[in-house]
């Protein structure tokens, strides 16, 4: 397989800079992953192969670091991820309301993408903000105290195309 | 020793082995999942709770996990306690929420430890209602199912299939309730010790591909002690029956060789049993006749001059009949010319040097090895598994220093992170165990015996010396010679495997000259010897086909009787013509039509190892005994009775025969003590074929005969075609299959056979030794150095081995032969760019032109070709020889 085909210059050298710095490749993983992710969105198979290349692992040993993180993407996500947080503080406080609100305003359930693919919707168990709970997280932005107005409002910044549905 | 207190009463036991082992050794029943005897503890699966106590006066206790508790002094734990019981019981029901209600349709049903443990706690009742979750299944081959939604999450696969055995394509994904063990995407999985999986996964999600062909209960099997044909280390087997045909075969556990694991070429090679190229029927020139008229003619063709031609894939029982048939002058060993010089030179070393040939669990214990080459992956796959362990000692050293034991299997790994123990690999060409190699050196056959003297002549000064080494090869003697020389366990593995006798005598040279620097100490040699009674058969005789047409030709033959044999595996095809063209008659006796067998004017069907009972020599030089699993069907007898009958019924049975073979020739005294005769008994009583459980007896065969048929006599063993007899005190060598009492699954019951688990069966692993170390020695050097070969006009052509495919017997298996390639012809790409040739080669061998399919192998030494050995298309071309390639111009 050519590498460089399924890996930009630019992402091979990264992972090769961060695979240096350990004696043993395979220990970059995680890092590898993530300069993909960062690139493209989500790790594809063919990706994944190419980046296990790299790192002198069979695809089976890399994948089954991949999958055991849920922030490491193995199938297409929209263009803002929205995680919601399930565990006990926000969910004491309204997750599951704030979570129903998102899925009919967005059309989509848990783990789905809305069709234009705009947003993906994923369950996450903790954002470390539970004093300002129920949280999403958006992107790389933190939203607090988050209820039905703040929901509408920060859908209709991101974007209408979906909220007259 | 350390004395314990469980549930009140005290016992003495062995101090630092963990607590669950120690306990299932004292053959007391506490459930557990994640933990193997060969894998050791990680600690997974909370399974195997107890509560310890701090001392007497506590009442109270803390939960611990057995299995990573180690026994010390005074411990005092109970197993019954309300509290354990109950966390054992929550554990199964947790681990029962995702678990299918799928037992009846699961064909892990009946021997599952799942289920032996789910009833064990006392978990009958389920209370959750929800949704379990589910997965897709993955295509894995033609050997193993998969059904992931039985998974339990113990994470057994991948230690065995990644950190015991090697493999890279088998893993877990995901987290939590997700959690997913598979390939990377759907596919074969290519380690070949993918079977292994079936038996230590607890449930049902690996389950035998070629069993479920023609699936019964464990029960409903007829099983019997038996012995892998299928290469030279003689693991155990316990193969299972049903109407007439072979239907799996499991591991039978020996501590001293197979221990709990198989390769998958012994595990789905059984395949050929049930062949339609089975010989059923006498055939008289072509036509079917009775076995009486069969029996009569045969006699009949036995004045004038006959000889026998044995077979290395055939009993020593058998072997000897024929012997004894024609006389000891007129009977060839079978082998071909090559293999017979080299087992002859093997035997010698084993005979008179100062050597010592281990057992599989001795290899284990190698602190260096040296593999001089031999593929041993693809030869006897079984020692590699069991080298890939030897490298992990100075693993276990490490954590010694660190006070972890050894049974921690998580921590000891982590301990180690990739240090391993020296292997070196010197072989021809790439192999499968040069991930764990410390160096790997590539070359000649005449390459890898030169660099060998040199080890030994580093070693030990006295040895022969290499002239005109190159630098590299100096260097690799000096760093292969010190480390061998600095061990304690050193270990050299070689074999016939690169047909050469200058690889096999330089091996002898390394070992004596670590003899000397160890003041005479036997050293650790392992040959490896391409089938299942190369050995034994050696010890008769070691006399080639190319002999036995030598001698037709000096004088006229009446008549040749080829036993188990396909000669045209063992000489050129022109020979083997010329040979049957020269002898009036031709009397073939075996099991499976080939090449030889279709020049029969008198066939005779023969009997599988499933029908019939022999002695078998292993590698190890271990006689082991296999029993018939079934009586043969219809005309099919056993071949050594063919020869008996003919020979005017000079033995009755199968006893008497072992016993002029080993009154016959002394070597073989031995042999008798291999197994009980058959007239042992256990309480009056013969051992039972078939579990207690058995069902339909009394109407599986209505079809033909509505009364229930008298269960057929076996004169020849002490075991019965029946499920009535004696079940328990059965010695290990009688052992069809391992059942006790709350324990279905048999790599989980065999704990209640041995002295201690993971240790040797009790009453001691079967078979005798053949060879021990000589008390006095008489070896001499080896001093005849090959010359480093190269030929601008020829090629040195090597053979290649497959796990899959090299054997004849396994190759039929249609599961097996699915990984089959064709015979095939390997160049280094350079040389093959050089030549200009692309996708197919034409070499000539032996006077014939040969085209075939070529592959490029960046692991060839230069100059060479790799040949493919024994694969469908090209059987023989005894190598290693000088070939020369034919341009495509030129061809005719």
């Amino acid at each position: 397989m050519n590498e460089t085909r399924i890996l930009s210059e630019q992402e091979t050298a990264e992972i090769l800079a961060a695979a240096g710095h350990y004696p043993d490749k395979s220990a970059a993983s995680v890092e590898a992953l993530k300069i993909v992710q960062k690139y493209r969105g989500w790790v594809s198979d063919e990706a994944l192969k190419t980046v296990a290349g790299l790192l002198e692992m069979s695809p089976d040993e890399l994948d089954g670091v991949a999958t055991f993180y849920n922030l490491i993407f193995r199938r297409p996500v929209g263009e803002n991820v929205i995680l919601c947080c399930d565990s006990v503080s926000c969910w004491m406080l309204g997750a599951d309301r704030i979570r129903e609100h998102l899925s009919e305003r967005l059309g989509i359930g848990l783990g789905e993408t809305t069709a234009d693919g705009r947003y993906t919707l994923l369950p996450i168990v903790c954002l470390g903000a539970c004093d300002r709970a129920p949280v999403l997280m958006v992107g790389e932005e933190l939203y607090e105290d988050v209820d039905e107005s703040k929901i509408d409002e920060l859908l209709k910044r991101n974007g209408q195309t979906w909220t007259d549905r | 020793m350390a004395k314990i207190t469980v549930d009140g009463q005290t016992y003495d036991v062995k101090a630092g082995d963990n607590l669950l082992k120690t306990c299932l050794s004292l053959r007391l029943d506490l459930p557990y999942f994640c933990w193997h005897p060969a894998l050791g503890s990680v600690g997974a699966c909370r399974q195997c709770a107890v509560v310890q106590y701090k001392d007497e006066s506590d009442a109270q206790g803390r939960l611990v996990m057995a299995c990573m508790t180690p026994v010390t002094e005074g411990l005092r734990v109970s197993l019954e306690a309300p509290q354990a019981r109950e966390f054992r019981a929550g554990v199964i029901e947790f681990l029962m929420t995702n678990h299918p209600h799928d037992c009846p349709v699961c064909e892990e049903g009946g021997e599952c430890h799942l289920q032996d443990m789910t009833v064990m706690t006392g978990h009958t009742f389920r209370r959750y209602r929800g949704l379990k979750r589910t997965h897709r299944n993955q295509y894995l081959g033609p050997f193993i199912n998969h059904e992931m939604n039985r998974c339990i999450a113990c994470y057994r696969c991948v230690r065995v299939y990644r950190d015991y055995a090697g493999g890279k394509d088998l893993d877990v994904f995901a987290s939590r309730n997700n959690v997913y063990f598979g390939r990377f995407e759907d596919g074969v999985l290519e380690n070949e010790f993918s079977g292994n999986l079936v038996e230590v996964c607890p449930t049902g999600v690996f389950t035998d591909r070629t069993f479920s062909q023609h699936y019964v209960r464990k029960w409903d099997l007829q099983h019997a002690p038996s012995i892998c044909v299928h290469c030279g280390v003689g693991c155990n087997t316990s193969p299972g029956e049903r109407y007439g045909t072979l239907r799996r075969i499991v591991n039978r556990y020996n501590g001293e060789v197979n221990g709990y694991f198989l390769c998958d070429r012994g595990r789905f090679g059984y395949g050929f049993v049930n062949s339609e190229r089975r010989i059923r029927q006498p055939m008289l020139r072509g036509e079917p006749v009775s076995g009486e008229t069969a029996l009569a003619h045969f006699q009949g063709l036995l004045g004038g001059h006959t000889i026998g031609i044995g077979s290395p894939r055939a009993s020593l029982e058998v072997n000897f009949a024929l012997r004894e048939l024609v006389g000891a002058e007129h009977f060839y060993a079978g082998f071909a010319q090559g293999e017979a010089s080299l087992a002859a030179a093997i035997l010698d070393v084993l005979r008179h040097w100062p050597v010592h040939n281990p057992s599989l669990r001795e290899v284990e214990q190698a602190d260096a090895v040296l593999i001089l080459g031999e593929d041993v992956a693809n030869t006897a796959p079984r020692v590699a598994l069991a080298l890939r362990q030897a490298v992990r000692n100075r693993a276990f050293e490490r954590a010694d220093r660190l006070k972890i034991p050894r049974w921690q299997d998580a921590a000891v790994r982590e301990a180690a992170q990739g240090e391993k123990s020296p292997l070196f690999v010197v072989a021809p060409n790439a192999t499968r165990l040069d991930d764990i190699a410390e160096a790997i050196c590539r070359g000649t056959p005449e390459d890898i015996a030169r660099l060998g003297l040199a080890i030994a002549n580093r070693i030990d000064a006295s040895a022969p010396a290499v002239a005109d080494l190159s630098q590299e090869d100096e260097h690799l003697a000096e760093l292969i010679g010190d480390t061998l020389t600095a061990a304690a366990h050193p270990l050299i593995v070689s074999g016939t495997g690169c047909g050469s006798l200058s690889v096999v005598r330089a091996a002898a040279n390394i070992a004596l000259a670590l003899s000397n620097r160890r003041e005479g100490r036997a050293v650790d040699l392992c040959y490896v010897v391409p089938e299942c009674n190369t050995l034994g058969l050696a010890m008769m005789d070691e006399r080639s086909v190319k002999d036995a047409f030598a001698a037709a030709k000096t004088r006229d033959l009446n008549t040749v009787i080829v036993l188990e044999n396909d000669l045209y595996r063992r000489a050129d095809a022109g020979a083997v013509d010329s040979f049957f063209n020269g002898t009036r008659h031709v009397v073939v006796i075996d099991h499976i039509r080939h090449g030889t067998a279709a020049k029969a004017q008198l066939l005779l069907p023969g009997s599988t190892f499933a029908e019939t009972e022999g002695t078998l020599v292993s590698l190890e030089g271990r006689a082991q005994r296999f029993y018939s699993v079934m009586p043969g069907s219809g005309e099919i007898r056993d071949s050594w009775r063919w020869l008996a009958d003919a020979a005017a019924k000079r033995w009755s049975n199968i006893d008497a025969l072992t016993a002029a073979c080993a009154a016959a020739l002394p070597e073989f005294g031995p042999i008798r003590n291999a197994a009980p005769p058959a007239g042992f008994r256990v309480e009056g009583e013969k051992v039972p074929r078939e579990p207690h459980r058995y069902s339909g007896r009394t109407a599986m065969f209505a079809n033909r005969e509505i009364h229930e048929p008298k269960p057929p006599d076996d004169p020849d063993s002490a075991l019965a075609f029946s499920m009535e007899g004696a079940s328990v005190d059965v010695p290990p060598a009688l052992l069809p299959f391992v059942w006790a009492p709350g324990w279905n699954s048999h790599q989980q019951a065999v704990n209640k056979f041995q002295d201690e688990v993971g240790g040797a069966l009790r009453g001691g692993d079967p078979g005798v030794r053949l060879f021990e170390s000589p008390e006095t020695a008489e070896p001499r050097w080896f001093d005849e150095v090959p010359y480093r070969l190269r030929d601008e006009a020829r090629w040195r052509a090597i053979p290649l081995y497959h796990v899959f495919g090299s054997e004849e017997l396994s190759a039929l298996s249609p599961p097996l032969a699915e990984r089959v390639p064709a015979a095939y012809a390997a160049l280094h790409p350079e040389d093959a760019e050089r030549l200009g040739v692309g996708e197919t080669l034409a070499v000539r061998l032996n006077e014939r032109v040969v085209r075939l399919p070529l592959r490029l192998e960046s692991s060839l030494p230069r100059g060479a070709v790799g040949i493919s050995a024994g694969l469908a298309g090209l059987f023989r071309s005894d190598l290693p020889a000088w070939i020369a390639i034919e341009k495509e111009g030129e061809r005719p």
